[in-house]
């Protein structure tokens, strides 16, 4: 769509999307250190509850529209080993903070002044931290690029993706149903 | 729906809204939905205020330039939408100690704070090593099928998961 490229209606569009994520965060309780850390702790499942519903409507969303060639893929360039071990210095700090970076942003308009004058302070000085060692880290090969960067496996698949999304969603259902009966 | 039910709706509803609003984000603004990379280009345009020099050699800045963009948008929206939300179901409130920070580890202002800094900190260093983070890999990108998110939204539970019980108890 043209008006893609328009700065102006593109911020517009992203603080429209982000004042609907944020009033569904909060909708979903998930604005709250107390649900995230029990969720953590395997007290409460809200979260899964939350993140896995979402995956199963986007990834059958994009096996519809993608094939059409009505969206583009935005897959995340990187390599396997930065996304275990990034990912793991994150779930360090995903429990101690209670929150994650869109969840943070809710928790401040939920109120949170932990969130809004430790949290988000530590967050944005982490970023810029990261920023400084970039370049380091990039010569030393611990970041790197492999063959999964910027890769979707929408791309491999021949035919409709719905052959293999759709039994990806029923058993992301039936994990779902499982968790309900067993855990809540 | 019900309001009685306090100011939350079922996480499947959320779950299956949240989903179609990825969906709209990559239809309308060819963007996914992720939160983390903005904080990046946030902490940029401070330093630049400071730095200018800095920031224009800096190679993750180059690669990312310090902008109010869509991103940066996006994290303000999510601010003003959940304090929409609390504001109209009555569950805005100020506060210093979440209330099972209070029960698990201490009342006192001071040692959350930290924690939340230095939380902060780890979570903004993880969240650009990993390239992602809970929205952007967990939701977005693996519905995308990424290799790269999946391997990610594992890891990150995982750490969160083994952290949470080391610093919390059982």
């Amino acid at each position: 769509m043209k008006f893609n490229h328009n700065k102006n209606i593109q911020r517009f569009l992203g603080l429209m999307i982000g004042i609907a994520f944020g009033f569904l965060l909060h909708k979903g309780g998930v604005t709250k250190f107390d649900i995230i850390v029990s969720q953590l702790r395997l007290k409460d499942f809200t979260v899964l509850q939350i993140i896995l519903s979402s995956i199963i409507v986007a990834m059958l969303g994009i096996s519809y529209l993608y094939p059409h060639k009505i969206i583009s893929l935005k897959a995340k360039r990187g390599s396997l080993q930065n996304a275990v071990i990034g990912g793991l210095i994150f779930g360090v700090g995903f429990a101690l903070l209670g929150l994650c970076p869109g969840t943070i942003a809710g928790s401040v308009g939920n109120g949170s002044l932990d969130s809004l004058f430790a949290g988000l302070t530590g967050i944005i000085i982490g970023s810029f931290l990261f920023a400084v060692f970039y370049k380091k880290l990039r010569i030393l090969g611990i970041l790197k690029e492999d063959k999964y960067s910027g890769k979707s496996l929408f791309d491999k698949i021949e035919g409709n993706p719905f052959k293999y999304t759709l039994p990806a969603a029923l058993i992301l259902t039936a994990l779902l149903i499982v968790i309900e009966i067993l855990l809540v | 729906m019900d309001i009685s039910n306090g100011p939350h709706w079922s996480p499947y509803l959320v779950g299956i809204l949240i989903g179609f609003l990825n969906i709209l984000a990559l239809l309308f603004s060819n963007r996914a939905i992720g939160a983390s990379s903005s904080y990046a280009k946030i902490s940029g345009i401070i330093v630049q205020k400071i730095n200018k020099d800095y920031i224009e050699k800096n190679e993750f800045f180059k690669k990312n330039p310090p902008e109010i963009d869509w991103g940066v948008m996006l994290i303000f929206g999510i601010i003003i939408g959940s304090f929409i939300s609390a504001i109209i179901s009555g569950d805005f409130a100020l506060i210093w100690v979440p209330n099972l920070w209070t029960y698990l580890i201490s009342p006192a202002i001071m040692p959350r704070m930290l924690t939340a800094l230095a939380g902060g900190i780890i979570i903004g260093i993880g969240s650009r090593w990993a390239g992602g983070c809970t929205s952007g890999h967990g939701i977005s990108g693996t519905a995308q099928l990424s290799p790269i998110s999946i391997a990610a939204s594992i890891s990150f539970f995982i750490g969160a998961i083994s952290t949470a019980a080391i610093f919390y108890g059982l």
